[in-house]
């Protein structure tokens, strides 16, 4: 492969790649990102390969993630865009004998709506993505994350060419500004204020621009699937960042855990060198930059900003004060430009588009989409893109299908261990960086946890709260002691050794650990407590006054018992108890044997006999 | 350095393991900023950080061992003990936690005698609990030697333990006879 050295060159390279292609030839689209391949995508590609050559008529492309996680492995057939879910290895035969031989439908393997009953053909008619709108994850299931061509093809990287050839370096980002691009790991900071800064800072030093991907909220994974879906067009909004800011080199710091993305922008950095749009005299236009990817350690410190460049220098991330912003001393003291994956993907569009385009996407304060993950206890789990500004309730129910097993709603959590529990009163709040902040939640990087009726929200403030401690650098006092404060207060509760004086206890420190702390983890840590306070306050004092775990998730609070009409005597239960607390009653009987009862001196409460009982006669109290 | 010793030490015989960190080594530019990703690799060859590679490390990158443990203990990722035949990560990331991971623990600690971060003392197995590993679709998820558990309940996970100890013993059976 020759450079390519102008832009033309870029232009006559992407015709070319284009004029190949057969229009109406038939396109088997395998999703295989993490979700899909952990539900066996790995067998279901291994099978069409075997069955089909590559030609002019037919064509296997592999993908990234395309967001349905719950129904993977998923297969799309294009041009026709028919829509298959939970694909085995098994199906492939018949797939590809009946649609792709003779364009017939399979019925079994298409995705049934569980509101309307009736099967859905296209895959843009499938209620998931139908209420989406996909700019970030647009290209996600049309390309193979390991082909630059297919981005190109694409119309990948004609908006740094239009940046280069088009744009001065002031206008790309005044683009951005105007655009009102914010922060999408989760402060929600303008991007085009940090440009600015940035780039005005230091002129005689270096700027480094760097891509944060260490996605360390758990429950979250939209950066992941971004950069296993479409790496080129993180690397393009780098490369425009560093035109427009005079960035010398760059960095993206990945997370280690994440080991499909680290191969997946490797092998895009090593194809953008080889094809001249990375390195030396970018396109002919004189400008140079590269990128080099630094493994991260598992810190969820490091995700904050002076940290992650401590952890990039090769040391302990433990962050510093931040007196001086890291656009004037960041990485070795240098100004430097830090922002995530989502918010450099969204760069190509708003450069190719135009910043007016941008700001009709979303609300007024924050413009644009934003990719959450939707997880929890909900019926659709995946990966969403939406417009700013949608509701809770749109989002759950109208993209998530709703509570898992018809329970009722208790609260989402947004934001991670940063972010805070919502109740059903704010479910008509729409999602922007703004309002989530005001209702005592935050965006965070787009987490987005349902939980039902049967979780408790105590346990869940206890859970980050230890989750933090963990993840504490031990810095500062005021998260490294206040932290374990409120856990050990916490977990009293969750034991019913709760006192009544404990929920204001909990408040003072909280307040006390988000106004001292030195960085954000401390600053934000106590938010999951103080919002599960503010909202859920009569389930903190269902735990200390009347000792009741509401969600019937305490261990100590509560009890097990199986109730006697609906237990059909079959035993299961009895066989995995691992404490012999379960025997049958003598002389009642049920259709397979007879009923059974818990002995609660000897139950230790373990909750296997739940998961077996195929009739839910057992239950938690 | 001292020049004089470090002609010394250039000249002493290598180990197998030193060798095997210089070829680790190799693709680095051997500056301090790297030590992160070396013991990275170190790790993924060994399983675990052993003093014997870090000290050679240490001497090749620049950096105090001292400061090379204090990396070792703050990173999640690195383990300074020996780890066990088969890994299982559980995931007590928030959706796997909301859907029940916490009773999984539970139940491997209390009926399988498995610690969390611990490797039982035959070195056969070890758990580990991490945050998440975002596959939340297949959430509660248990990872054994690489291989994804979705949905996993305390039954499923009981039974692969049993299972990993059982085909253990019986190759020992087999060692022993052979």
């Amino acid at each position: 492969m020759p450079k390519l050295t102008s832009r033309a060159d870029l232009n006559v390279y992407r015709d070319d790649l284009v004029s190949k292609r057969k229009p109406g030839a038939t396109v088997v689209t395998l999703c295989a990102g993490t979700g899909c391949a952990t539900c066996g995508a790995g067998d279901v590609v291994e099978a069409f390969r075997k069955k089909i050559k590559t030609n002019g008529n037919i064509q296997i492309l592999t993908t990234g993630c395309h967001g349905f996680c719950e129904r993977g492995p998923l297969v799309v057939i294009r041009p026709r865009n028919i829509f298959y879910q939970m694909v085995k290895p098994k199906d492939v035969d018949e797939i590809i004998e009946k649609t792709i031989g003779k364009g017939e439908i399979i019925e079994r393997l298409l995705y049934v709506s569980p509101t309307t009953g009736k099967a859905v053909v296209k895959e843009e008619e499938v209620p998931f993505y139908l209420k989406q709108q996909r700019i970030v994850f647009g290209l996600n299931g049309y390309l193979d994350p390991f082909r630059i061509d297919d981005y190109i093809a694409n119309g990948g990287y004609q908006a740094l060419a239009k940046a280069l050839f088009e744009m001065t370096p002031d206008q790309v980002l005044q683009e951005v500004l105007d655009a009102k691009l914010r922060g999408r790991g989760g402060g929600g900071f303008e991007a085009g204020w940090k440009w600015k800064s940035c780039k005005e800072a230091h002129p005689e030093l270096p700027h480094h621009i760097i891509c944060n991907a260490d996605e360390g909220d758990p429950g979250a994974f939209m950066d992941r699937s971004i950069l296993e879906g479409n790496p080129h067009s993180v690397l393009e909004g780098m490369i425009i960042g560093a035109y427009a800011i005079g960035g010398t080199d760059g960095f993206i710091y990945v997370r280690n855990e994440y080991p499909l993305a680290v191969r997946t922008f490797k092998n895009a950095l090593v194809q953008a060198r080889e094809y001249g749009i990375l390195g030396e005299n970018i396109l002919g236009s004189g400008l140079s930059f590269d990128v080099k990817i630094s493994r991260g350690g598992g810190a969820f410190v490091c995700g904050e900003s002076s940290a992650l460049f401590r952890s990039l220098e090769g040391k302990v991330g433990e962050p510093r004060a931040k007196y001086i912003h890291s656009t004037e001393r960041g990485y070795h003291d240098e100004p430097t430009n830090l922002n995530n994956v989502e918010t450099w993907a969204n760069v190509p569009h708003i450069i190719n588009k135009g910043a007016k385009w941008y700001r009709t996407l979303g609300t007024d304060g924050s413009p644009g989409t934003k990719v959450f993950s939707l997880v929890g206890n909900v019926n659709n789990t995946g990966l969403i893109e939406v417009p700013m500004g949608m509701s809770l309730r749109e989002i759950i129910y109208g993209i998530g299908g709703g509570i898992q097993k018809g329970k009722a709603f208790k609260a989402v959590q947004t934001g991670g261990p940063s972010g805070g529990c919502l109740p059903d009163s704010a479910l008509d709040l729409p999602v922007d960086f703004d309002k989530l902040t005001e209702a005592g939640a935050m965006m965070g990087s787009g987490g987005m946890i349902v939980m039902d009726e049967n979780t408790c929200v105590v346990d869940v403030a206890r859970y980050f709260i230890d989750f933090l401690i963990e993840e504490s650098c031990g810095k500062c006092l005021p998260c490294r002691e206040g932290l374990r404060q409120m856990s050990s207060i916490l977990h009293y509760i969750c034991e019913g050794k709760g006192q009544p004086q404990d929920i204001a206890t909990l408040e003072e420190l909280g307040s006390t650990v988000a106004d001292c702390s030195l960085c954000a983890l401390g600053g934000s840590a106590p938010n999951p407590v103080l919002s599960t306070i503010k909202y859920f306050r009569e389930e903190y004092e269902a735990h200390i006054l009347r000792k009741k775990c509401p969600g019937g998730v305490c261990t100590s609070l509560i009890e097990y018992e199986i109730i006697s009409s609906l237990c059909n005597g079959c035993g299961t239960c009895e066989s995995v108890c691992a404490s012999g607390a379960i025997s049958p009653a003598e002389g009642e009987k049920r259709e397979k044997g007879e009923l059974h009862v818990i002995d609660k001196v000897k139950c230790v409460k373990c909750g296997a006999c739940i998961e077996v009982c195929p009739t839910d006669a057992v239950i938690r109290r | 350095m001292d020049p004089v010793l470090e002609t010394m030490e250039a000249a002493r015989p290598r180990t197998e393991m030193e060798c095997e960190v210089e070829h680790i080594l190799e693709p680095y530019e051997k500056t301090p900023e790297d030590t992160i990703m070396v013991l990275q690799d170190i790790q993924g060859k060994y399983n675990w950080l052993p003093r014997e590679a870090l000290e050679y490390a240490s001497a090749r990158l620049s950096v105090p061992l001292a400061q090379i443990y204090h990396i070792g203990t703050f990173y999640k990722a690195f383990s300074l003990k020996p780890r066990g035949k088969h890994i299982l990560q559980l995931c007590t990331g928030t959706a796997c936690h909301v859907r029940g991971s916490r009773l999984i623990l539970d139940s491997l600690v209390r009926d399988h005698g498995l610690k969390s971060g611990e490797t039982t003392a035959d070195r056969l197995l070890t758990l580990e609990c991490v945050n998440c590993l975002g596959a939340c679709a297949l959430a509660p998820i248990l990872v054994i030697d690489g291989k994804y558990i979705g949905h996993c309940t305390q039954v499923r996970a009981g039974n692969t333990v049993k299972r990993l100890r059982k085909e253990a013993a019986v190759d020992k059976k087999e060692n022993a006879n052979a």
